[in-house]
């Protein structure tokens, strides 16, 4: 039975211990790639061609994973919210199995989907000469794919949990429900379309195995970062902390930046 | 079938969907086929070796524990490259078993092992799909335009080689793919996403009517030693000594010689 | 039902019957244009049901509903315009302004219904800020707003999209007392100026008596009484209606604390500061009966007849003719005690500080 008159801001040691190992946990290892680093030579590895190409690419195909994620995933997310159409549990089982599958799994699906001997891969060969493997489209389908779920399930969430008084109120107002949509739905999900598309994108920056198996590994079209740095480890395990230190850089740069507007457009709204 | 064999049979297909770097490690069962020299060992071990002596080696080892009873031989394969650094940076194996003379000097010059013998060598071959979109039937035809080509990324000794391969016949390739280690060259011909992977021979007996080899010519192919060494900082220095020479003995050489090796 | 042929008035009227399983909503509602009828009922009554069925949210389950002469819903012929085509202005209980937007911005929303070009719309907008005397708040968000100021932007908002009908819901709900009184006032005189039917939904009897014209006691989903307030107030047709509606409501011209009553008779009450056209309210409750003329405190004292006794409940309502007339609460105890009957002679106090006043 503690006093009331005890402060209520200092954590009680049940909970400070646990959290002191969690952080340590999740901090230690990211503090030994900045402390290993060879940071004598981290210029000239950072500007290298394999490192400039592999950081072109990686942020070129996790943008625009990121861009195909919003203009499939935000209408699909919408219609499993609030449309009521038969195979809607099915369609929402089947949006969370990316995210359990494991990627290399994930590769080999998309392969078997969209490989040149695919079942549908083979149609776009024959028709038009489209192949994905081995291409840099190939590494968007598979950064989206295993990304595109984290935005899908984030905006069902915010969707599910607005006030439909709102648009209730657009609606007796005159809007029609593309006008509602636009004008007061998008704006009032506007935090979590930003934070699911944080995670979208880090989700897609990340992406290894998907990759490696569907599009492969060619420096240039398809070695993003995380290829870069897997492959660097056969070469020069150095240069590939250094490439290391790169991914790391460039995903916390996003979260901060991101997360700055959404706290402020969370307040404000 | 005995159903405790059919468990590890489906255990060790769903690993093999996993295409990682490290290997699947599989459990030995089944009836010895060969003789070979017993030398009483009964330790456990792990042996580390390239990718591309996965099938030579998993009967290598049944073999070798069928003849030393109460030992048991666990493998972890995978691009030697990859391996080797495991090794120096202290991984637990008893024996390594490299697909070039290079990586193994990375272990041996890091003091994890020494005197390495060369048991065995392989050159390479080119594996198509059975049902090819554009055929090849020649090394000259990896350089035509338009045709798919993966190799082993640059830095794994069957990379190495390929790119040996190409600069010694004076060709100009551009592999669409540079794959993480070989079986996963062999699995993008399979699947037929490639018109032609540079594999070693012993991978595409390996493969058996997945692909379709076409015979690289001895005056413009490349041979590779594989050398084996047992690691100093083994436990089991008996029973790594033992297995490395039985590898050098004639029953591991015949088979050896069965999947597609040549003699060293 | 009235006359098939003639021609349908410009207001909300039809047969509204809205199922929910077991429980049913059936009324047949008329508003004319410029009239302002309240319905009030307990929780669970269909209020709201009815409101939402009016503006569009909620279909009817049979019955025919029109607005404007426009049938808008006839669920046998098939016939069902939604809530963007019906121009019915809703001011919902809890205002519904959208946080993104500013009050401007919030008014404006609706504006460009009838195909007002962007510039007309602004200027809709303003008019109705400037009309609504919220032009200092226009720049800002709703969550700065308070009840009072949220609730003017809620019916700007709704009055600047043209609607052909108003339909508020709970009005005062989400305000705090002191704030309902000066609101209410205000409500009164927006309402008073539009001029197309207003459908008003509540349970408190203070919006019934102030701001409507005709009164609907609805209970269950059944219509149990209509009228003005007065009759409604006078005969009660059910023990809910009597508790709730048991007010005196006087009209009158005030001046210096002295309110001149219309029809006869001055009360006194402590705000002198109030001046022009008000209603008095004052509860039977808080009226007391003497048989002589009583000394005391209290400075509203005047002379009365006995008209009509009614036994509500657990007391007796008594109505008194005077100057003014009111109705009076007492306890059957008390009318034996004094022995009151139709004819009979009585006193009339109230204390000056049990009078509500409100801006006429």
């Amino acid at each position: 039975m503690s006093r009331r008159g005890r402060s209520v801001t200092a954590p009680p040691w049940p909970v400070a211990v646990p959290a002191a190992f969690a952080l340590l946990f999740l901090g230690l290892p990211l503090l030994g790639l900045l402390v290993r680093a060879p940071w004598g030579r981290m210029w000239s590895v950072l500007t290298s061609p394999t490192s400039l190409d592999a950081l072109r690419l990686s942020l070129i195909t996790a943008t625009s994973a990121t861009l195909v994620s919003f203009v499939v995933g935000v209408p699909l997310a919408w219609l499993l919210a609030r449309a009521v159409f038969p195979g809607r549990r099915i369609a929402r089982a089947l949006v969370t199995v990316p995210l359990v599958l494991p990627p290399v799994v994930g590769g080999i699906a998309l392969l078997l989907a969209f490989g040149r001997r695919g079942m549908v891969g083979q149609y776009l060969d024959s028709c038009c000469g489209i192949t994905l493997p081995f291409t840099t489209p190939g590494v968007v389908v598979a950064e989206a794919f295993v990304a595109m779920p984290f935005l899908i399930i984030t905006v069902e969430g915010a969707l599910r949990s607005l006030d439909t008084g709102l648009e209730d109120a657009a609606a007796t107002l005159g809007a029609g429900r593309l006008e509602i949509f636009r004008r007061v739905t998008l704006p009032l999900i506007g935090p979590s379309l930003i934070a699911g598309g944080v995670l979208t994108f880090a989700r897609a920056l990340g992406e290894f195995g998907a990759t490696i198996t569907f599009a492969g590994n060619l420096p240039g079209v398809t070695q993003t970062l995380p290829l870069a740095v897997y492959v660097g480890l056969e070469g020069d395990p150095s240069e590939a902390v250094a490439l290391s230190l790169v991914l790391l850089a460039v995903s916390v740069l996003v979260l901060v930046l991101l997360r700055d507007r959404w706290l402020r457009t969370g307040a404000a709204s | 079938m005995h159903p405790s064999v059919a468990l590890r049979i489906a255990v060790t297909g769903l690993s093999a969907l996993a295409l990682a770097a490290c290997g699947s490690s599989s459990s030995p069962s089944g009836s010895p086929t060969t003789t070979g020299s017993t030398t009483g060992a009964t330790g456990a071990i792990t042996v580390f070796a390239a990718s591309s002596l996965k099938e030579a080696f998993t009967t290598i080892g049944q073999q070798f524990e069928a003849a030393n009873p109460g030992s048991k031989v666990t493998f972890n394969f995978g691009p030697s490259s990859t391996l080797a650094t495991q090794i120096t940076q202290a991984a637990p194996a008893d024996v390594f078993a490299a697909a070039s003379t290079k990586t193994m000097d990375t272990v041996v010059s890091g003091g994890a092992a020494s005197g390495p013998q060369t048991f065995a060598t392989n050159t390479m071959e080119i594996a198509t799909p059975p049902n090819p979109t554009t055929p090849v039937t020649s090394l000259a035809d990896l350089a035509k335009p338009g045709v798919k080509v993966a190799v082993c990324q640059k830095d794994v000794p069957c990379g190495v080689a390929a790119n040996t391969l190409f600069t010694q016949n004076n060709l100009s390739v551009t592999p669409v793919s540079q794959e993480v280690d070989v079986k996963a060259v062999l699995s993008k011909v399979e699947l037929g996403e490639v018109d032609a992977g540079v594999v070693y021979v012993t991978d595409v007996k390996a493969a058996g009517d997945k692909v379709v080899g076409v015979v690289i010519p001895a005056d413009q192919n490349v041979t590779t030693k594989y050398p084996i060494a047992a690691i100093t900082a083994s436990k089991q220095a008996a029973t790594a000594a033992a297995f490395v020479a039985y590898v050098l003995s004639s029953a591991g050489q015949q088979v050896l010689a069965a999947a597609g090796f040549a003699s060293p | 039902m009235s006359d098939e042929r003639a021609a349908p008035r410009a207001g909300i009227e039809g047969r509204v019957v809205v199922a929910r399983g077991a429980w049913s909503l059936d009324l047949d509602v008329a508003v004319a244009p410029g009239e302002v009828v309240c319905v009030i009922g307990p929780n669970g009554a269909g209020k709201s049901t009815l409101l939402r069925a009016v503006c569009g949210l909620t279909p009817l389950t049979s019955g025919r509903l029109s607005l404007a002469g426009t049938v808008v819903d006839d669920p046998a012929a098939d016939v069902l315009v939604a809530a963007q085509q019906r121009h019915v202005g809703v001011v919902f209980q809890d205002y519904r302004l959208f946080p993104h937007l500013s009050v401007r911005d919030n008014v404006a929303f609706g504006a460009r219904r009838s195909g007002r070009s962007r510039t007309a719309a602004r200027e809709q907008a303003s008019y109705w800020v400037e009309r609504l005397d919220l032009a200092s708040l226009a720049g800002r968000r709703p969550a700065q707003l308070s009840g009072g100021q949220a609730q003017r932007v809620a019916l700007a908002r709704a009055l600047a999209s043209d609607p052909s009908a108003l339909v508020l819901d709970e009005p005062m709900a989400a305000l705090d007392a002191g704030t309902r009184i000066d609101v209410r006032g205000e409500l009164r005189r927006h309402l008073r100026e539009f001029s197309g039917p207003t459908l008003l939904v509540t349970h408190d009897p203070l919006d019934a008596l102030v701001l409507a014209d005709r009164l609907v006691v609805l209970e269950d989903g059944r219509v149990t009484q209509t009228g003005t307030a007065h009759d409604v107030a006078r005969r009660p047709a059910s023990d809910y209606v009597a508790r709730l509606l048991g007010l005196n409501l006087l009209r009158g011209r005030a001046d210096d604390g002295d309110i001149e009553v219309e029809g006869g008779g001055v009360l006194h009450v402590p705000d002198d500061a109030v001046t022009g056209t008000v209603l008095v309210a004052v509860r039977p409750s808080a009226i007391a009966l003497h048989v002589e003329r009583p000394a005391g405190s209290a400075r509203n004292v005047w002379p009365g007849v006995v008209e009509g006794l009614e036994p509500i409940g657990d007391r007796v309502r008594v109505t008194v003719a005077g100057a003014p007339s009111v109705l009076v609460d007492v306890t059957p105890g008390a009318v034996s005690d004094l022995h009151l009957a139709p004819g009979e002679p009585v006193w009339l106090s109230a204390k000056a500080t049990e009078l509500e006043v409100y801006p006429g």
